[in-house]
């Protein structure tokens, strides 16, 4: 993974100076209860030139866009300390702020800098986070989001997941020629790569569960064919090109496995493909439609839509593929099941009479909550802390995340074309 | 074209043998093809003449499978999208004829093949959408086959929703994209 990160570090160098975030996100609903926090402008303690990133702006955002957080506006600071010494807690008490992150950076050799910051209780006025870190110029984004994590995880309680990324499909259409991309952005849509460009389709972007590589379909053969590419070299391998359907690959929780669905022996089904043996093994067969596999954190259940019942439903079986069980009854349109990495959750298509909207189900107690309004939504893609679902809005082509309580929204738009498919890496390390 | 289809289907439908490939006929509304403007007054003879209706499609003196048929717009083989209802691969009644006859045609000319391309509309899941424009075009090409068309001239291939025709986030966009549209080429 580090190897990545360097390798990743290196193309974004060029030009992460002035990174420009592919995807504008805006809020559409917020929560009232949540925290009020305050992050100082970090001080630049040099007469050097500072680098063209505002720390404070970029925390600010990761706490803000997580729902959880009201980060105070700059302009609206009451005062700007620089360090523990010259905060004034009662100033910040009577503002009803809660919490306060102070800190500074310097340069340490070329290209390099330490950042040091400090989390606060307001009310206690005492410290509950202090770090040193150092940044590569090339990384400082990267940096500034572990900032986030680090301060989210000591409030919440939670991992946080902004030192994250994000693959998606784009589509530009000109004079009725489409250009359809496969990207990879960090989580606030900020360093935008290209992977793949083709004029015909791209589908089902899935991550290796150690984010190194991205499993999809292209249709760049003409026909839908599975691929693996490993993010850093761009090298890639066709490992599934049989006649008929080549689709849905999910990559298993342990990595070993690449679950599918193919059509060559006559209908949809599920195969499993081993990744080291190249071993296929059939998971189902069903004259009607299996699809759209994704795996229980075992690596050895898979969860799956089947039209077995006339209509599509979302089944789970067993290890060897028995005796599918049923899992969802209300509606007579349930797809794409993503299972939550610690397997207490699932989110879903689902179908009423206003449209197609993201849905959870809590596997313990079977309860099913509606987290979207539709009218198109679709490819639901847990955090991997678990705390919000991406998904795309079909109605306007853009991406959406919502909280997994469905009380926080926000909106990630394309400055250009429709993007959709978006599926959120795992903790990178 | 399309109102004419209609017609020539309807009048299929009253011989009562709606299997029959289009007959040859050289009878008096060969012309309606030569002369679609004039349609109006072709449909009523048509209606009435249960024998002479099926051959109503073509031109005078040619073969109703012959090879360019499929590029002839007067010609039922010219109409190659089949059109279906959401979530289903069901063939709707009015298009069994069509299909049937494309069938034929296949058999007729086996150097000629067709790549049957399943649509669906933009609406529900990607990867269920890819299966269900797959089992589309398997509906379309089992009675292909089932008609004399050799397996090596027909393909099936699924986009899904990831090839709409029209982008529109409308019923009658939906209506249009889901569909099997049959691509011809030379073996």
């Amino acid at each position: 993974m580090k190897q990545v990160l360097i390798i990743a570090s290196l193309l974004l160098f060029g030009w992460s100076l002035s990174a420009q975030a592919v995807l504008d996100v805006e809020i559409t609903q917020g929560t009232e209860d949540a925290l009020p926090i305050a992050i100082v402008p970090f001080n630049w303690a040099s007469v050097e030139k500072k680098p063209d990133m505002k720390w404070s702006e970029v925390i600010s955002s990761d706490l803000l866009r997580s729902g959880r957080f009201a980060p105070i506006a700059e302009k609206d600071l009451l005062s700007r300390p620089q360090n523990s010494e010259n905060i004034d807690f009662n100033t910040w008490r009577v503002g009803g702020v809660d919490h306060l992150v102070v800190g500074s950076i310097r340069p340490a050799g070329l290209n390099q800098y330490t950042v040091q910051f400090q989390l606060f209780d307001v009310f206690k006025g005492e410290q509950l986070l202090g770090y040193s870190l150092t940044a590569n110029l090339s990384s400082i984004r990267r940096t500034a989001h572990h900032i986030s994590d680090l301060i989210y995880q000591q409030l919440t309680g939670q991992k946080g997941a902004f030192n994250t990324k994000v693959a998606y499909v784009s589509v530009t259409r000109s004079l009725g020629v489409a250009s359809y991309k496969l990207e990879v952005s960090d989580a606030d849509g900020f360093n935008s790569i290209t992977i793949l460009t083709s004029t015909q389709p791209i589908m089902s972007p899935s991550w290796s569960p150690d984010g190194t590589q991205l499993a999809y379909v292209s249709f760049e053969n003409k026909r839908a064919q599975i691929y693996t590419q490993v993010l850093s070299s761009e090298q890639r391998v066709r490992v599934s090109g049989f006649k008929g359907l080549n689709g849905a690959p999910v990559w298993s929780p342990d990595g070993k496995k690449l679950a599918m669905t193919l059509s060559k022996d006559g209908n949809p089904d599920i195969y499993v493909l081993n990744l080291q043996s190249k071993k296929l093994q059939r998971m189902t067969k069903h004259w009607g439609i299996d699809t759209e596999p994704s795996w229980m954190p075992n690596s050895e259940t898979l969860v799956f839509t089947s039209n077995r019942s006339g209509k599509p439903q979302l089944y789970k079986m067993d290890k060897a593929g028995q005796r599918p069980q049923r899992l969802t009854f209300d509606g007579d349109y349930n797809t794409s099941p993503e299972i939550s990495k610690d397997g207490l959750k699932m989110a879903f298509v689902f179908k009423d009479k206003s449209g197609f909207k993201i849905a959870s189900m809590d596997f313990e107690t079977g309860i099913i909550d509606i987290l979207t309004e539709g009218p198109l939504d679709e490819s639901p893609s847990f955090a991997p802390n678990g705390s919000m679902i991406l998904y795309a809005e079909g109605q306007r082509a853009a991406l959406a995340a919502v909280s997994f309580d469905g009380r926080f929204k926000q909106r990630l738009v394309a400055k250009e074309g429709e993007v959709r498919e978006p599926t959120w890496s795992p903790f990178l390390k | 074209m399309q109102k004419y289809i209609l017609v020539f289907l309807a009048a299929a439908l009253l011989t009562g043998c709606p299997a029959q490939p289009p007959k040859d006929d050289s009878g008096s509304t060969a012309n309606a093809g030569k002369k679609p403007g004039s349609t109006d007054s072709v449909q009523t003879g048509k209606l009435d003449g249960a024998d002479n209706t099926q051959g109503s499609a073509f031109n005078a003196g040619d073969e109703p499978y012959r090879k360019d048929a499929i590029k002839d717009a007067s010609s039922p083989l010219s109409q190659q999208v089949i059109y279906f209802d959401f979530n289903s691969s069901s063939i709707k009644s009015e298009y069994r004829d069509l299909i049937t006859w494309h069938g034929r045609y296949l058999a007729s000319n086996p150097d000629m093949k067709v790549r049957l391309e399943g649509h669906t509309d933009e609406r529900g899941s990607r990867e269920y959408n890819i299966a269900l424009g797959d089992r589309r075009a398997q509906a379309v090409s089992r009675i292909l086959m089932f008609q004399g068309a050799n397996k090596k001239q027909v393909e099936v291939i699924s986009y899904g929703e990831e090839k709409p025709v029209e982008l529109e986030h409308t019923e009658a966009a939906w209506n249009k994209n889901r569909r099997v549209q049959l691509v011809y080429e030379a073996m």
